[in-house]
């Protein structure tokens, strides 16, 4: 026995012979409702926004190194490669930041009704959207 | 009377004979994950305001930006709070997935020094750039 929990899934069937029980259906049986969804994706765009942190790192030490190496990733991010990677981290950010904010309403207990947590979750999204949009419509103002 | 049957510990006889328990610390790193949470929502909303003056900057553009105390403070609280929290929550998604149990201890450590490492490097330039 390799864990304490698979004395749970010991049992006898019929015949009273000792067997182990099936496990529960995993996710590829379930119908896609949208707390779920958002559940997987908050945990995705934080491992993204994990390696994002990288170029944070690469660009307050290339501004702290050398005038050229500020320039190679000022260069770097202007190019679609860098447009893209910094979309898809605003998307993330944003994502994660109103997803995030909807997991500390559940910790201080609030949001657990289901009306609730369906409104939440699709708030949730349409900010996500709204904020992203908004944020490259300044940036590529005053680019 | 006799009195009804109780259990005085909470703890199983398993899970003593087994060693593992909380070193009563089990809480502080689901609470450090809130705390560097709630830190990070004004800190991100200013970080983004940032950086949107930073877009196309030169290298003495963002020098002039951080020569007050303010922006370094708050650089500096934003990479710490960034660092602790990405680290305790990469930390869940390894201890998830990974079952193996060398490589699951070595990828936490692993990814708890690379990102104090990183934070160093992080804080180290914004005071290279700042002061």
């Amino acid at each position: 026995m390799r864990d304490v929990r698979d004395a749970l899934m010991v049992a006898r069937n019929t015949d009273g012979k000792l067997i182990s029980r099936p496990l529960s259906p995993h996710l590829q049986v379930y119908r896609w409702p949208i707390s779920m969804a958002l559940s997987i994706l908050h945990r995705a765009t934080g491992v993204g926004l994990a390696v994002g942190a990288l170029l944070l790192t690469w660009w307050l030490a290339a501004a702290a190194i050398s005038d050229s190496a500020f320039e190679t990733v000022q260069w770097f991010l202007a190019t679609p490669v860098g447009m893209v990677l910094l979309f898809g981290w605003s998307l993330a950010l944003f994502f994660h930041f109103f997803a995030g904010i909807r997991h500390l309403a559940w910790d201080a207990g609030y949001g657990f009704e289901k009306p609730w947590y369906e409104r939440s979750a699709w708030a949730v999204v349409i900010a996500t959207v709204v904020a992203t949009v908004l944020l490259w419509i300044v940036g590529l103002a005053v680019w | 009377m006799s009195k009804a049957p109780h259990v005085d510990i909470m703890r199983s006889p398993l899970g003593r004979a087994r060693g593992l328990g909380s070193a009563r610390a089990g809480a502080v790193h689901w609470w450090m994950q809130r705390l560097t949470s709630l830190a990070l929502i004004p800190l991100t909303l200013w970080f983004l305001c940032a950086m949107l003056r930073m877009i196309g900057a030169t290298r003495q553009d963002v020098i002039s930006w951080m020569a007050g105390p303010l922006p370094i403070v708050l650089m500096i609280a934003l990479v710490i709070a960034t660092f602790h929290h990405l680290q305790a929550g990469l930390q869940v998604v390894i201890e998830d997935y990974v079952h193996h149990d060398w490589l699951r201890i070595g990828s936490v450590l692993l990814v708890k020094g690379l990102s104090l490492l990183l934070a160093l490097v992080c804080i180290v330039a914004v005071l290279q750039i700042g002061l």
